[in-house]
């Protein structure tokens, strides 16, 4: 293992995200290249980065947690040593990308190489453990020795198998590496047989496998069967990023840097000066400060600098703090507030009566006649601004409401009684209504003013 | 697949006189002869005290060989006992004990058993026919130049080692029997001490015995001085010969001409026609085989003459294609029609190929034939061995084709297998639907060459090793002869002189190719016979599927297996990397430390059950990891040791799972494979097995049923634990019943009364393992590996048997130890041994809980989200809130933390994002802010990772 990195140092730092091959075919023309050249590559370089194309060639941050991992897939291909392990981690925190990251290591040793066979599953693709095992059969490519047996049925799978893995030994069968993401499905599975039976041959002198759960949920073992947990090695590898601010903001940095490769040199130099003041820029940190604070994922970062990167054009080389901030804007925006735009000005109205309504019974359920009988008692008041509406209009406009999920009836029994009087919820926080109606374009006065004030 | 469809043959059972004696205190009337007839036959088979028989047993087509001591029934005659002594076919001693034999068993070699573990008291009516069985001398050679159709006696065996037997206890009166009317023949007449080791040949030395007159007087079963010759191969097909050659040959021939068809006629017209050279033959026959012709040896000739009359039929038949071309139109109807004739054609096929080694030897002298006899087999397997498919055979018989007109006799020969072959898939399925079996229908199917049954042991040797694609190749050309070699042998029958012509014509050098051929047409023979032999057990379809069971020779059958790995496992180099290796859950011990009483219970249960030959249950229970299934294993290898020693009878001993299936009634399905090897869907399978337990059957094995996982075959009506508590309970069951689940209390929480109440109260419970126990386990595994400090290996087993006492958790933890100490020493050889901090390290790992540490790296949002939730719920004084009353209270944190408020989009991902961890339990994400919160962790957790910071 130790080879394997330092025979990988040298590459990583001249690589940066950039193939050998595109290496090589720019260097002949070293010259400026015209500007939207420049763009087209920047554009195609960040976003590959960005949109996690690429493994990075070490992860940060969990040196330790790829140490031990690598030691154990390497014991299991290399000494033919069973072993289970599970990868939990909230979203985002670069779970598979360490497996990846740990296989690509592995997998550059030969003696891996030629044994390791690996079969990856996912919880969300195998929902059960028929189709489970079809899969792995496929991948270990058993079928070709069973013929048309591997699609009978799933006692035979399971049999079959079984019976394929019992027959290996420690010594002389391949290592089979599974890999499943989404652990804590299987964990669903009626009786857990799957994990069971795979931890099983983990734990018995049958041949030898590894088994890498990767999860996000930390309960994930309460969820195993006593039996099944017994048999699992309880190795844990939990990614929780201790980032700190500045080391995100470094990060921010490097992923929007240009490789030194990068075929206009003088581009580049521009490109990562103009980088370094963008985080220098108050704005900008008060803006990736307030990212930071929101989640530590990486993918919300990505997000927000992709964002920010396709706002770049031949006539806007750079990214500029003014980008970063819209692009922060329409990450932070509010989708229930946006909705509230596209409103009738009466459907905007019957939300206005049911926050009053809210507040006067304490969030307490209502229905189309009290918020009815508020809206009138409202035109009452200001008869001058507005028409009243006939009771069908003003239902249509209420189920409009429904169908958007802004209001909910309380209890799925709709049939029952009649529409008028079914009781709905709001959907809605009061600060979602009151940004609406900020930015509701040519919102009547008397129903922003109605709006606002405390009482109906 | 076998699927146990057919039809059996019913055969009637009648005593034949008067009782003998009577025996007062049992109440039971002893017989001297038993008249078996198969229902629709007028052949009557009698079986005489004394006589040699084979007893229906679990294998259909190696039935067990006995000696009939004594005949008895009760007084109504309902019940039809017999005591027989028995002897063991090479293939019930265990392969591991055939070496004590010191040379490769005879394929017909069986032993005068001595053992005492099995009931010598049978059925009569699982008697299926009378066998020959003959005495060698140790030194003699086993005959096989001809009479290939006896069992041979030359040691005894007593589970435990081979004696030479005394010819005087094996020899006895077995009668082919199918004319009841000759005079039973006596064992006691022709008493033979000392049999001067026979001849190669030696027939004489049984053949008169056969002949002797009483039955009734039994020779002296001394166990102590039988012995018998026996071989590798046991067969139905070769048990069968002594007796069925003739008898049962006839018995065929009966059967069929009850049915006569039109092609029968045309059969008794070519005996007609053959019995010209009849004569002749078998003075040539004679002539090579020296030894005075016993009587089945005449009928067999005879019989082999008719035979061979209407194999040159078929032959000649098959020589003329043009004719064959409009036959080719009528083929299926007459496949159906001439079933009958088809079975006779085979009947006769295969004594054909004798007549033409006579023919041979007409014009090379007998000396010639004599040598070829024996060397036949040779070359058959010579020509198997190198051409292993049959596809090698196709272009020779093509290529024959031409030759045919030259009239020599090489092609001729050829042409003899081509219609044996198909004729057999025929006949297999003729089989299936009329008298699967019928023992007497097996034998003429059977060869009655020595020189076949070798190859056919041997070429079975091989098709376990070739791989399936050979055996698709030959099936697939088995099925392309299938049917032109059908429209031959239908032809009619008008060149059969020209095939007599042709047999003249051999000149010297066609008797080397001719040689050659017969060898593959011998080496051919046996396979397709195998074939046969196993569809005798399982009809199937097309002659391509008929397989020896547990052979892989097809895909459908093949055991998968992961491909083996191209480079070797690297082996453990240092002392850490051995212990870890040691500690290894998967790593047998060489002992269970730990478990010496409850192994000693589960071992005396189970020994004192098959001892006794009875059944019982047995219910263990245990938290995971206290070695229920580890010490019913050890317990079982012991026994199992035992019984190789002969301590105890032997047993079976297979397991299920619960785990391991997909519903619980697959369990039958895996029990009747790990039992039978058959394969069966869950309602035949349960059927199968309730016949097997309830049914009494000859020497019977102890099984022992090893079910793990217990709690998983619950179903609605509970049958399936039901059966399996029922069938120990079963009088001829001899089953023995270990269930393994984890609540001590399964029985009553989950059984039925009846079910409970069958499982008994024969419980055993395993604690989990003490911390000594547990420090114990650990040091029994290292075995003096020095690599744990002593205080690091009280802590790890200290911590664990306060947790859950679980052996398999406190290994892992030593494991992750070793890594985690061979990591942390810069220098792995500087202190060497796992210390307490490193062990600390390992259980911190494993045992601490993520929440606090994840609830640390959380993001701050998420930190304030977790705050708002616990002051929502000290507000409300509940410990459940809506996302919209939490987010308030976030607001607020927000303002005050000086915090820009966030919209509700985000606080609702961030919500999620705790969600997707469980550090909160969300109701599901479209009730948007109306949705419900619940904290996962303590409230005290989480202020401690939020104070903290």
């Amino acid at each position: 293992m130790m080879e394997s990195r330092t025979a990988h140092a040298p590459r990583s730092s001249q690589q940066m995200g950039e193939s050998p091959s595109i290496m090589s075919k720019r260097k002949a023309k070293d010259a400026h290249l015209p500007v939207g050249e420049c763009i087209t590559q920047v554009q195609r370089i960040l976003r590959e980065r960005l949109c996690h194309q690429q493994l990075p060639d070490k992860p940060e941050g969990v040196e330790a947690q790829q140490k031990h991992l690598l030691e154990l897939l390497k014991r299991t291909a290399v000494h033919g040593e069973s072993n289970s392990v599970l990868i939990v981690g909230p979203r985002g925190a670069g779970k598979t990308m360490l497996l990846k990251c740990v296989l690509r290591d592995l997998l550059e040793e030969k003696e891996a190489q030629k044994n390791l066979l690996q079969v990856h599953l996912n919880g969300l693709l195998q929902t059960d453990d028929r189709i489970a095992l079809k899969e792995i059969t496929r991948q270990l490519h058993l079928e070709n020795v069973v013929g048309d047996k591997v699609f009978g049925s799933f006692a035979e799978n399971l049999a079959f198998l079984l019976e394929a893995l019992k027959k290996g030994d420690r010594s002389s069968s391949r290592p089979v590496l599974f890999i499943l993401d989404e652990f804590d499905l299987f964990a669903h599975h009626k009786n857990q047989t799957l994990l069971y039976n795979l931890f099983d041959v983990s734990q018995s002198a049958q041949a030898p496998i590894a088994v890498v759960g990767i999860t996000c949920r930390l309960d994930v073992l309460e969820l195993l069967e006593k039996r099944v947990k017994s048999r699992f090695s309880h190795r844990q590898i939990h990614l929780l990023s201790s980032l700190t601010f500045t080391q995100y903001l470094e990060r921010v940095q490097t992923q929007l840097s240009l490789p030194e490769d990068f075929p206009d040199t003088k581009f580049a130099q521009d490109w990562n000066d103009s980088i370094k003041t963008l985080g220098e820029d108050k704005s900008v940190e008060e803006v990736l400060q307030r990212h930071f604070n929101s989640s530590k994922d990486f993918r919300s970062m990505h997000m927000l600098l992709t964002l920010c990167l396709s706002r770049v054009s031949v006539a806007k080389p750079a990214i500029k703090p003014a980008d970063l901030q819209e692009a922060s804007r329409l990450c932070f925006a509010d989708a229930k507030a946006n909705m509230l735009h596209g409103l009738s000005i009466l459907e905007l109205c019957l939300i206005i009566a049911m926050k009053h309504l809210n507040d006067v019974y304490e969030g307490e359920p209502f229905n189309l006649q009290m918020v009815h009988n508020e809206f009138k008692k409202f035109l009452q008041r200001k008869s001058n601004s507005m028409y009243n509406f006939e009771q069908p209009v003003i239902m249509k406009a209420f189920e409009h409401l429904q169908q958007l999920e802004l209001i909910r009836p309380v209890d799925s029994s709709s049939a029952k009684t009649q529409r008028e009087y079914q009781l709905v919820r709001l959907m809605l926080d009061h600060s979602q209504i009151m940004e609406a109606l900020q930015k509701y374009p040519q919102c009547p006065t008397e129903v922003k003013q109605w709006g606002m004030s405390a009482f109906g | 697949m076998k699927y146990f469809t057919r039809l059996r043959v019913r055969r009637v059972y009648r005593w034949r006189g008067e009782p003998v004696r009577f025996n007062r205190k049992l109440r039971t009337r002893e017989y001297s002869s038993l008249a078996i007839s198969v229902e629709g036959l007028p052949r009557v088979t009698v079986i005489n005290a004394g006589q040699h028989i084979l007893i229906e047993g679990e294998d259909e087509d190696n039935p067990y060989v006995a000696r009939v001591v004594r005949l008895f029934g009760d007084e109504s005659g309902k019940q039809k006992k017999a005591v027989v002594q028995w002897f063991v076919r090479v293939s019930e001693v265990p392969p591991s004990k055939l070496k004590l034999l010191g040379r490769e068993p005879h394929p017909q070699e069986i032993f005068y058993y001595q053992g005492r573990s099995c009931d010598d008291e049978v059925n009569a009516e699982s008697i299926l026919r009378p066998v020959q069985v003959k005495h060698l001398d140790g030194a003699a050679p086993f005959p096989d130049s001809d009479d290939k159709d006896t069992l041979y006696v030359k040691l005894s065996w007593d589970s435990k080692s081979f004696k030479a037997v005394d010819s005087a206890v094996v020899e006895s009166a077995s009668e082919p029997a199918p004319a009841s009317s000759l005079p039973p023949p006596s064992p006691t007449s022709r008493p033979k001490p000392s049999l001067p080791s026979s001849p190669p040949c030696s027939p004489p030395a049984a053949a008169p015995a056969s002949r002797g007159p009483s039955r009734r007087a039994l020779p002296t079963p001394d166990p102590t001085i039988m012995r018998k010759a026996s071989l590798g191969e046991v067969r139905y097909r070769r048990a069968t010969m002594s007796a069925g050659k003739a008898g049962a040959a006839a018995e065929a021939e009966s059967r069929h001409s009850a049915t006569k068809l039109s092609a029968s006629k045309c059969l008794s017209a070519k005996r007609r026609n053959a019995s010209a050279r009849t004569p002749g033959v078998r003075k040539k026959l004679e002539l090579s085989s020296p030894e005075k012709m016993t009587r089945e040896d005449i009928l067999d000739q005879l019989l082999d003459e008719e035979l061979e009359s209407d194999a040159m039929l078929a032959q000649r038949l098959s020589s003329s294609p043009p004719r064959a071309l409009p036959l080719d139109q009528r083929l299926t109807p007459l496949r159906k029609a001439h079933r009958d004739p088809t079975v006779q054609d085979d009947v006769l096929l295969q004594p054909s190929i004798i007549l033409n080694k006579v023919s041979l030897s007409e014009t090379e002298g007998p000396a010639s034939s004599a040598r070829d006899e024996p060397t036949s087999p040779q070359q058959g397997d010579v020509m198997e061995a190198e051409l292993p498919s049959g596809s090698v055979q196709t272009p020779r018989r093509r290529n024959a084709t031409p030759r045919r007109k030259q009239a020599t006799t090489p092609s001729r020969k050829k042409d003899l297998k081509t219609p044996r072959e198909p004729v057999l898939g025929v006949l297999a399925e003729v089989d299936d639907e009329n008298s699967p079996m019928l023992p007497a229908a097996a034998t003429p199917r059977s060869s009655k060459r020595k020189s076949a049954q070798l190859v056919s042991s041997r070429i079975r040797k091989q098709l376990n090793l070739l791989d399936n694609q050979l055996d698709l190749n030959s099936d697939g050309e088995d099925e392309d002869e299938f049917i032109p070699s059908k429209k031959e042998m239908q032809s009619s029958s008008e060149e059969e002189e020209d095939g007599e012509e042709e047999a003249g014509l051999d000149s010297d050098e066609e008797v080397v190719a001719k040689k050659i051929r017969h060898a593959t047409a011998g080496s051919r023979t046996p396979r397709s016979k195998q074939r046969t032999r196993s569809s005798t057990r399982t009809p199937r379809k097309t002659p391509s599927r008929k397989i020896t069971p547990g052979t892989p020779r097809t895909p459908r059958h093949a055991t998968p297996s992961i491909p083996s790995r191209s480079l070797p496992a690297r082996q453990p180099a240092n002392v850490l990397e051995e212990a870890r290796a040691r500690l290894h859950v998967s790593s047998v011990p060489e002992s269970l430390p730990c478990r010496e009483q409850e192994f000693q219970d589960i071992y005396s249960f189970v020994e004192s059950k098959i001892m006794d030959g009875t059944g019982g249950c047995m219910y263990i229970s245990g938290v995971p990891g206290t070695g229920k299934t580890a010490t019913v294993h050890e317990v079982m290898r012991c026994l199992q040791h035992a019984a190789d020693v002969d301590e105890v009878p032997p047993f079976h001993f297979i397991e299920i799972n619960g785990m391991k299936m997909t519903d619980p009634h697959q369990a039958y399905v895996q029990i009747l494979q790990k039992l039978t090897g058959q394969k069966a869907t869950a309602d035949h399978a349960a059927a199968l097995l309730e016949k097997r337990f309830s049914n009494p059957a000859p020497r019977k094995e102890t099984t022992v049923l090893l079910v793990d996982e217990l709690d998983l075959l619950w179903t609605r009506k509970q049958n399936v634990m039901y059966n399996l508590f029922d069938w120990p309970t079963r009088r001829h069951a001899r089953l023995v019943v270990l269930t393994i689940a984890n609540t001590m209390d399964l029985p009553e929480r989950i059984m039925i009364n009846r079910v409970a109440s069958r499982l008994g109260l024969t419980r055993m419970s395993f604690q989990p393992y003490s911390f000594k126990q547990l420090q114990q386990i650990i040091m029994s595994r290292l075995n003096k590996v020095k690599a744990f400090e002593e205080d690091a290996l009280q802590l790890v087993s200290r911590k664990v048997a306060a947790l859950s006492g679980d052996a398999r958790r406190c290994l892992d933890i030593c494991r992750r130890a070793t890594e985690i100490c061979e990591h942390s020493a810069t220098d792995p050889f500087a202190t060497g041994l796992v210390g307490m901090s490193h062990v600390m390290e390992a259980l911190n790992e494993m045992f601490s809980s993520p929440y606090v540490a994840a609830i640390k790296c959380a993001s701050v949002q998420e930190q304030l989200f977790l705050r708002a939730v616990i002051a929502e719920f000290r507000r409300l004084g509940l410990e459940e809130a809506t996302f919209q009353q939490v987010f308030v209270q976030h607001q607020a944190l927000c303002r005050v933390e000086g915090l820009q408020p966030i919209s509700v989009s985000e606080g609702l991902a961030v919500c999620r994002r705790l969600g997707a961890c469980r550090l909160l339990l969300l109701e599901p994400s479209r009730l948007g802010v109306l949705q419900r919160v619940r904290l996962n962790v303590s409230q005290d957790d989480v202020l401690y990772a939020l104070k903290a910071d």
